[in-house]
């Protein structure tokens, strides 16, 4: 039986990692090799860095970081952040990444998922959708892109099932109400997207005590739970979420 | 010097980096001639399997030599799943034949591909296994598993709804299916183990 992940983001940006509250008001949180390399040390399961400039200046950048990185980091690692082509996802897997994040592209060009499927593999391609709960339809949440700047009239939900028929792997689901505010994940969120693919969903926004995690999991159905507030500032090691979760009965790699 | 197989399959360079981080300056190479003098042979692999068989083309007689000849080899994924007889993805394809054994689909009433940390029950008798306990978790990509059938083989296995090879063993060849560069600090021991076999190989300890 595979084990439920635990996930530290880190969110870079002009070579530092940041985080915000609901992608606003970054805090510096340290450098991302360094940050990386720790939580590879210290059982994370795997890891995520996300590009949030995304500027062709930053592009150059992002893959000198992900050749350091995979030199000092051994378990596997997400990149992602304003990728917009095949290519790109061809030099990021070979400077070192598992796996790919694809969003506003993948919006834009939904045959960006299929193409990068077939040519690397199932594996490799993780839909992330920034998900905001909508003003109009209760119950129902849309696809914002651009960094969540710009919403979108796609639903979220549609969205998830027809990336996984498209050939994306995995989907990494950010509830922009919930990010940063460390409030707890939207498990109503995760529990109407895990109820509608087969594939794993990574919950993420909102992670705030050990609790939370464990509803993700048991009541949101989130195969992984992807945090950034409460490790990087020391909140929690992964140990402690680690062992928390397995002595609630989750299976975890500890 | 520990070879490592350069043939143009994924994920060489996360082999390289995690044998430099336990002290082992492998090299990366597609020379017949290092191959012939390496002390330990590497085999890595993501990519399908009948491409990375006809991407190794004449390398693989070189491999095949080198195993019989004793020097330890380390296949990991599809490396792994080359060890043996022949695959069936996408259609039939001969191995390198060193163990008995044919790779397969894992069945469809699974999610594929079996991808995540998975334990693995560790036999003591293993030295690729040394210091790591009675069982370990390990991390996974795949698709296809072999079905071992080599009765002078030790195979372990993880539980995927069904017993699933995690890896194997014969004589100096060594095999696992999931990602020890990938592993965290129980997959960099992995490493650190074969590096071992490999020097003790070389100085006949």
């Amino acid at each position: 039986m595979l084990t439920k992940r635990i996930i530290p983001c880190l969110d870079v940006k002009d070579n530092r990692v940041v985080k915000g509250v609901n992608f606003l008001n970054l805090r510096d949180a340290g450098d991302p090799v360094e940050l990386g390399a720790r939580y590879s040390d210290t059982g994370a399961d795997e890891l995520v860095f996300l590009d949030i400039t995304a500027t062709i200046r930053s592009r150059k950048t992002i893959v000198e970081l992900v050749e350091k990185v995979a030199e000092n980091v051994f378990i596997p690692f997400t990149v992602g952040g304003g990728i917009q082509t095949v290519e790109q996802i061809d030099e990021l897997l070979r400077s070192g990444a598992e796996k790919v994040s694809v969003n506003t592209a993948a919006v834009q060009n939904p045959s960006l998922i299929s193409e990068a499927a077939q040519r690397f593999g199932n594996q490799c391609v993780v839909l992330a959708i920034d998900a905001r709960r909508s003003k109009q339809q209760a119950g129902k949440w849309q696809v914002c892109v651009k960094a969540g700047s710009e919403p979108t009239d796609i639903d979220v939900v549609e969205w998830a099932a027809r990336g996984e028929k498209l050939g994306a792997g995995e989907i990494l689901l950010t509830s922009m109400d919930a990010d940063g505010t460390q409030a707890g994940y939207d498990n109503q969120l995760n529990k109407a997207v895990t109820d509608a693919v087969n594939i794993p969903v990574i919950a993420s926004g909102g992670a705030g005590t050990l609790d939370h995690l464990h509803d993700a999991v048991v009541e949101g159905g989130a195969d992984a739970v992807l945090m950034a507030s409460i490790t990087h500032f020391g909140n929690y090691t992964i140990t402690q979420m680690k062992e928390y979760l397995a002595g609630r009965g989750i299976p975890m790699n500890l | 010097m520990v070879v490592v197989i350069d043939y143009n399959v994924g994920n060489v360079r996360s082999v390289c980096n995690a044998l430099r981080h336990v002290g082992c300056e492998a090299q990366l190479s597609s020379d017949p001639k290092a191959i012939e003098e390496a002390t330990g042979l590497l085999l890595p692999g993501v990519a399908a399997f009948g491409y990375a068989m006809g991407e190794l083309g004449t390398l693989a007689e070189l491999i095949k030599e080198a195993a019989a000849g004793g020097i330890p080899l380390l296949g990991i994924c599809v490396g792994y799943q080359m060890l043996f007889e022949k695959s069936s993805e996408y259609g039939p394809h001969n191995g390198l034949g060193l163990i008995r054994g044919n790779v397969v689909p894992i069945p469809r009433s699974q999610v594929v591909p079996h991808m995540g940390w998975n334990l693995v029950r560790l036999p003591e008798d293993m030295e690729l296994f040394a210091g790591l306990g009675s069982e370990k978790h390990f991390y996974f990509a795949h698709s296809y598993f072999a079905e071992v059938s080599d009765p002078q083989a030790k195979v372990t296995y993880t539980d995927y709804g069904f017993e699933l090879s995690a890896s194997v063993q014969k004589a100096n060849v060594y095999g696992v299916q999931f990602h020890p560069e990938k592993s965290g600090k129980v997959g960099l021991q992995v490493l650190r183990n074969f590096y071992e076999i490999c020097e003790r190989t070389e100085t006949g300890a």
